[in-house]
């Protein structure tokens, strides 16, 4: 493998991570506050804010370790993305901003502020839809180059049924997820009332997430046909992620071993993502960036891959030792353990 | 209003994200390390009330963290938004630093969820004060990585430009630059020293206003103690990074000192306005003192301003931002010897407290600290002027070309106070509605009616 096949692989891992991991975050966000409004928050909060008082911040990294390899390895997308995506980049920063401090806000400092947990759990759904912006727009068709000076197209994005079909898929699968993470971790934590509402969510949205995947699969056929067959030549993934789906619905729905279920839910996003994102290459934004216009220097290119590499072997052993200490903590997660 | 040009609100905006993250993050890398001395003292001691100020400072430390990650997170985006043709080229030079910037913060991360988590959850006290290590590795690290993307930027080096392409990088080169010795130890050092300050500032307000338990004495003497130690080693690497900016950066230099004739046995300027023709009034002027700084010898030769051309000057504003930083560092090292003079002889006569006028420097002295960081950062950052890549790529050819960034800037300004506002609401109430003496009681450490 060369280096930037390496370096696209890895960066789509971490984006993996984060889309697994925010989504999580945002979905709790708002069914923390959703739970609030319909008088059920005495039921699910206690397992939500365990759950995300020790890794929000990880979360976060996840992002930032996205961005900076991908100018790090990529750095003409800096200059077309970073461009074009002044106002949605600079609203996600505001929302991530408003977000992340005010879940910081209420559950360190002023419990139980409505306004506060407003703020944290609408910001929390906002989110993935100004971030999947990007992921539109690497699709081609949204940018237009005169001379020295690339613009986003924005009467074109905001009427193109592609770009909202991608912005449902995101807001329902972040719920979706959620719901079936919380599900397991509520179950883990023997709170099975808890548990009930949650399983419900997760029901809730299961059929949505394949509807709207159904939308982007047609929508993105009108939108860029090369694209399209090139997914095509990967639909084994997809077929197989639509497998994943059903197991995971038909285990939540009998309420059977929701840890394999919500590593389904995984199995389900990581196959569609994957082939996403293979199908995709080597364009990182079509047609302008492909990945052959990577870093120019071998030599940072291996000090890039060594330092990940580094890296990760300082951050699994901790991650395992986070997981250790609260996730898989039978006393923490059944809120044995004061502060 | 300005006429719209990218450039100047994309300067505007980025040095107002950076100037609010800065605040938070001193605090992010410096209250770590006083938190672990304070439990390294509860527990070498057996000092409960050291614990408890460990514990106190953390709670209020999550507050800051969470605006430090999340503006932090803002400056990492924005500066692809803001400056994306700077980061087409320099990015592939200064990512490997960046990297491993994230990396120490992953790492921080992890590690702060668990010690704010588990602090009584292990039977050996000495367990969660390990935990602690992590932290401030994780957060001196992270400071020290960034740094280097910044001293890359003022002294740039390992690799070849064509065009608009960057070759033949060698990243160890591009790292360890000239300006990063210096820049790295005077940036954790200053953040070590600036938030021992700002908590003896908050252990004085609790005095000033009359408490008068031991908790808080105990708590301003630590802080204080910690804050003179690194308050000089702040200042003995400020006057490193003297020499290291004679040899490198002499514009700089000499742009702060409105030094512009070369000449020998350099005065330093301290204070005073420039006249038409670059003359200065009412200045104090200390002889030698600037040849001293820069080459450590009173009648060393020092470079005026007259030899850089005139477009590549930095602002002369600088001086003053200088003279700032300067005089608070200065008078922090006074203030802390003071401090202890004063307490010991009020510790012979038994019971006297501390005369209201030190506490109330001492009040002064953690905003001031804080001020002093802003103020070195801008002398820092205005320094390099017009250069965003020193000697390689002017500022404004590094901007964004995109329309609307004087919206996104208004945008910004209200996130930041509106952050701003509700971070000191927050922390006051936290700390007003819980006090440490209740803290104490409650916790069966002591209480009972003699109190």
């Amino acid at each position: 493998m060369n280096i930037e096949l390496i370096g696209i692989t890895v960066l789509w891992i971490f984006l993996y991570g984060y889309l697994i991991v925010a989504s999580i975050d945002f979905g709790a966000g708002f069914f923390s506050y959703y739970s609030m409004l319909t008088g059920r928050k005495h039921l699910v909060h206690g397992i939500i804010e365990r759950y995300l008082s020790p890794v929000w911040e990880v979360t976060n990294v996840f992002l930032i370790f996205f961005m900076v390899g991908m100018v790090g390895f990529f750095p003409d997308t800096a200059y077309y993305l970073g461009t074009t995506l002044l106002i949605p980049g600079s609203i996600a920063i505001i929302l991530l901003a408003i977000r992340g401090s005010y879940y910081a806000f209420s559950t360190y400092g002023s419990k139980d502020n409505k306004f506060y947990m407003l703020l944290y759990g609408a910001s929390g759904l906002l989110i993935p839809a100004s971030l999947s912006i990007v992921l539109t727009i690497s699709e081609g068709g949204y940018i237009e180059e005169k001379g020295n000076q690339v613009t986003l197209l924005y009467s074109k994005l905001f009427t193109s049924p592609y770009a909202w079909s991608v912005v449902i898929l995101s807001l329902v699968s972040v719920l979706f997820i959620s719901a079936a993470f919380l599900t397991y971790y509520a179950d883990k934590a023997k709170d099975y009332k808890a548990m009930e509402v949650l399983r419900g969510f997760a029901l809730g949205w299961s059929i949505p997430t394949i509807l709207s995947s159904l939308l982007v699969f047609f929508s993105i056929q009108r939108h860029n046909p090369w694209h399209f067959e090139q997914m095509l030549d990967l639909s084994w993934m997809f077929v197989l992620s639509f497998l994943c789906f059903m197991v995971a619905t038909y285990l939540i729905w009998h309420r059977k071993r929701l840890g394999l279920a919500f590593l389904t839910v995984m199995l389900q996003f990581a196959l569609a993502f994957f082939g996403y994102g293979a199908s995709h290459l080597p364009y990182i934004l079509y047609p302008m960036i492909s990945i052959h216009e990577s870093i120019t220097s071998p030599s940072m290119g291996i000090a890039l891959i060594i330092a990940f590499i580094a890296g990760l072997m300082l951050l699994i052993p901790s991650l395992y030792l986070l997981m250790r200490l609260f996730l898989f903590n039978a006393n923490y997660v059944q809120g044995k353990h004061g502060k | 209003m300005m006429s719209y040009d990218p450039a100047v609100y994309s300067r505007i905006l980025t040095g107002l994200t950076l100037g609010f993250h800065i605040i938070f993050a001193t605090i992010g890398v410096g209250v770590p390390v006083m938190i672990a001395i304070a439990e390294f003292l509860g527990i070498k001691r057996k000092d409960p009330h050291y614990t408890l100020l460990a514990r106190r400072w953390a709670r209020g430390f999550v507050i800051t963290v969470a605006v430090g990650v999340v503006t932090g997170t803002s400056i990492g985006l924005q500066l692809n938004l803001l400056w994306p043709s700077f980061m087409q080229i320099a990015g592939q030079a200064i990512a490997l630093p960046l990297f491993m910037e994230t990396f120490a913060f992953f790492f921080e991360a992890i590690f702060l969820g668990i010690y704010l988590y588990t602090w009584d959850r292990f039977r050996n006290p000495w367990t969660h004060f390990i935990i602690s290590i992590p932290v401030i590795i994780g957060s001196s690290a992270s400071a020290f990585f960034i740094t280097i993307v910044n001293a890359f930027m003022n002294t740039p080096q390992g690799f070849k430009l064509s065009g608009r392409t960057i070759i033949d990088i060698d990243p160890i080169v591009a790292m360890f630059n000239p300006a990063t010795p210096t820049k790295t130890a005077h940036v954790l050092s200053s953040a070590y020293m600036t938030s021992a300050f700002v908590l003896a500032a908050i252990a004085a307000v609790a005095l000033l206003a009359g408490k008068r338990h031991i908790y808080y004495q105990k708590a301003l003497k630590l802080t204080m103690v910690c804050g003179l130690i690194f308050s000089l080693s702040t200042a003995f690497i400020g006057d490193l990074s003297g020499k290291f900016l004679a040899e490198y950066q002499p514009e700089k230099l000499a742009a702060a000192e409105w030094h512009f004739e070369t000449a020998e046995k350099a005065p330093l300027v301290f204070g005073g306005v420039l006249g038409e023709n670059n003359e200065i009034r009412y200045a104090l002027k200390l002889p030698y003192a600037l040849s001293i700084l820069a080459y450590g010898k009173p009648d060393a030769v020092v470079q005026g301003l007259n030899e850089t051309p005139k477009e590549l000057r930095p602002p002369l504003y600088i001086h003053y931002f200088f003279d700032i930083m300067v005089t608070i560092g200065g008078l922090s090292i006074v203030l802390c010897i003071a401090y202890l003079w004063i307490n010991r002889k009020s510790r012979q006569n038994t019971g006297k407290p501390l005369p209201r006028w030190l506490l109330r420097c001492i009040v002064w002295s953690g905003p001031l600290a804080m001020l002093a960081i802003e103020c070195g950062w801008i002398f820092a950052e205005a320094g390099r002027q017009p250069w965003i890549l020193r000697g390689y790529m002017k500022t404004v050819h590094g901007a964004t070309t995109s329309a609307n960034v004087d919206w996104m800037l208004l945008l910004f300004s209200l996130l930041y106070i509106v952050l701003g506002f509700t971070v000191w609401i927050i922390l006051r109430r936290m700390f007003r509605s819980y006090t440490p003496e209740q803290e104490l009681e409650q916790n069966g450490i002591e209480g009972g009616p003699h109190k």
